[in-house]
């Protein structure tokens, strides 16, 4: 156990904001976990009895009649806003005067860090070049994550839980999501920030960043291993692959989906519902590709002669 | 005419001379009455000055504490009156907002500032820049103080607005009305992170360089438009017309790039961001205010029209 190693990586200036992210996140999970398990057993109460649903008000809040339903911004809001701004600039100082932002020596075209990373933000992208080619890890994938996000509003036509916290009314939507900014944003960046060394290589925290490791691993192409050696075999057989796991994959999705999601089922127009297939789809196939790689070592799914998966 | 008095001679003058006399003696008198009781009315007067012309004409109100007042304290100033007078009362619970919107603008705030002021000290070329970045540390008053705020604040801003985009998702906050802010709420993320990625660059420093070649190393992959990037080739693409090269303004981390990444960083994303801060405050209010605390609605109601708020 390297001790200092551990400590180089969590104590480097622009791995902190990292290292305190995770307990920031863990608070703000579990802060958003007790109020939907609040509210979820105040719905769960409020079904089995309609009596209660007509007159509750509704909220796991107290509230009496009698009680102002509105509050003056000023003070209530402004107060709040104004000792927000006080902790936030007393944070800040408190951090600038104790931590110093990192300089290393001027640029060297000639000198390549080892290893050289991108800002702790886009690591996750960076990740991702150890399993996709960078047109996809650096190009598509942004740009599907991007849309991605913007479409969530039209493609969620579940019309529960909005405005409050709660699980039982959203299970699809908040697993989806937890998935993707838990999983594959967040763990993805603290992978490449404290499991990644040199070469990008995989170090586990504590072990020492050995510059000089070699690891002798022989990935294969899918293709390969089922003997395939000319182009147009190779590709043809890589569009079978890929398309067959959209087919196969939509066709386990919409079983599950229609089964356990009725009502959104209904709602949803085709358009949507494909919307919503593909890219769901596409996300869980990183993490499968993942596994191909790290459990089987293999590199590419599809190759073709422009460009491959 | 002197005569035409008839007492005899020299009477006018007399006349002029005690007239002269009684009006000093008024004047003096004036002096030694009015002055000190206009002195008196004055000094009582500064017991309240919200009654002065000069505190009238800036504040447009009175501030006794009555409803009116506490609402025209919020509606008759350009700042605060992004507010609503009067909120939900649970909307300022702080389990609920997280605040991490209002605390992403604020850290915005404190970087142009801090930014502004760094502007003072830098020269965006390839002579220059580190040396700025040093002088800044060693020899500028508060130098140092100031860069290491900018960048502690530009790593929490990107926590703060990952974190109010969790808050968002997880209280339903995108859904109708609210879809197209979410929207406006995703194209700010993306520019607050290209707004700390091209800041990256500018001390000029190998964490920097090699930070910014990795990530535009990615733009040589992109489909069409790069020259490593599948099809780029058949479309004519090189290194030195691709889209790379425009964003870097030549082939290789230099002179250029570092001039367009200072440009964008001060100036160009900036201006976007803030233009879609405005429309995403705004919005906020369009759409009726913070999403919540809501109501829990139950599942039978769900594709039951509305009631009319």
């Amino acid at each position: 156990m390297d001790w200092r190693q551990l400590w180089e990586i969590c104590s480097a200036p622009d791995n902190v904001p990292i290292v305190g992210l995770i307990p920031l996140l863990i608070f703000y999970i579990y802060l958003a976990w007790k109020q939907a398990k609040a509210n979820d057993e105040l719905i769960g109460e409020l079904e089995t009895s309609p009596a209660m649903a007509k007159t509750h008000h509704r909220k796991t809040w107290p509230f009496r009649p009698g009680w102002q339903k509105e509050i003056h911004v000023w003070p209530f809001l402004l107060r709040i806003e104004f000792l927000a701004a006080i902790i936030v600039t007393i944070i800040l100082m408190v951090w600038s005067i104790t931590l110093s932002a990192p300089l290393e020596e001027p640029s060297n075209p000639n000198l390549t860090m080892n290893p050289a990373k991108a800002p702790w933000y886009f690591l996750g992208l960076q990740e991702m070049l150890v399993y996709f080619d960078p047109w996809i890890a650096g190009v598509v994938m942004p740009t599907l994550i991007i849309v991605g996000l913007m479409v969530i509003p039209y493609i969620d036509t579940n019309p529960l839980g909005s405005g409050y916290y709660t699980w039982k009314q959203r299970k699809f939507a908040i697993g989806t999501f937890m998935f993707g900014f838990v999983i594959l944003w967040v763990a993805m960046i603290i992978i490449g920030t404290f499991i990644r060394g040199p070469g990008w290589q995989w170090f586990w925290p504590g072990q020492t960043w050995d510059h000089n490791r070699l690891i002798y691993e022989v990935n294969r192409d899918l293709p390969d291993l089922f003997g395939l050696t000319s182009n147009l075999a190779k590709a043809i057989f890589g569009a079978i692959v890929v398309g067959g796991y959209y087919l196969a994959g939509g066709f386990l999705v919409h079983a599950l989906f229609r089964r356990y999601n009725p009502r959104d089922y209904k709602r949803m127009s085709l358009l949507q519902y494909s919307i919503m297939m593909f890219f769901w789809l596409t996300m869980v196939a990183l993490p499968l590709k993942m596994l191909l790689r790290l459990a089987f070592n293999i590199k590419y799914v599809w190759i073709t002669p422009w460009f491959n998966v | 005419m002197p005569e035409e008095n008839g007492n005899g001679k020299n009477g006018n003058r007399v006349g002029l001379l005690e007239r002269v006399k009684a009006g000093v003696k008024e004047d003096v008198q004036s002096l030694k009455t009015d002055m000190p009781a206009k002195a008196k009315e004055q000094i009582e007067g500064l017991k309240d000055p919200t009654k002065t012309q000069v505190f009238t004409s800036i504040f447009r109100h009175k501030h006794d504490d009555t409803p009116r007042n506490r609402a025209l304290g919020v509606l008759s100033n350009v700042f605060l009156h992004l507010h609503p007078a009067k909120i939900n009362r649970d909307a300022v619970r702080y389990s609920y907002t997280w605040g991490m919107g209002g605390i992403t603008f604020y850290l915005f705030i404190v970087l142009t500032f801090t930014g502004v002021l760094l502007m003072f000290y830098y020269h965006p070329s390839k002579v220059q820049a580190f040396r700025d970045v040093l002088y800044l540390e060693h020899d500028v008053p508060f130098g140092k103080l100031l860069r290491n705020m900018h960048r502690w604040a530009a790593h929490l801003m990107v926590i703060a607005v990952w974190l109010h985009m969790f808050r968002v998702f997880l209280t339903g906050s995108y859904k109708k009305p609210r879809e197209f802010n979410w929207n406006i709420g995703v194209l700010l993320l993306v520019f607050t992170l290209l707004l700390s990625f091209t800041g990256y660059l500018l001390p000029d420093d190998q964490l920097g360089f090699w930070a910014v070649t990795v990530g535009t190393n990615m733009a040589r992959a992109t489909p069409l438009l790069g020259h490593e990037g599948p099809f780029g080739k058949m479309l004519g693409m090189t290194p030195y017309n691709d889209v790379r090269f425009g964003l870097l303004g030549g082939s290789i981390v230099d002179a250029n790039a570092l001039l367009r990444s200072y440009i964008w960083h001060c100036i160009g994303i900036p201006i976007v961001a803030s233009v879609l801060m405005i429309v995403h405050f705004w919005r906020v209010r369009k759409d009726g205010g913070i999403s919540g605390p809501a109501p829990v609605m139950l599942t039978e109601e769900a594709d039951k029209p509305r009631r009319s708020a």
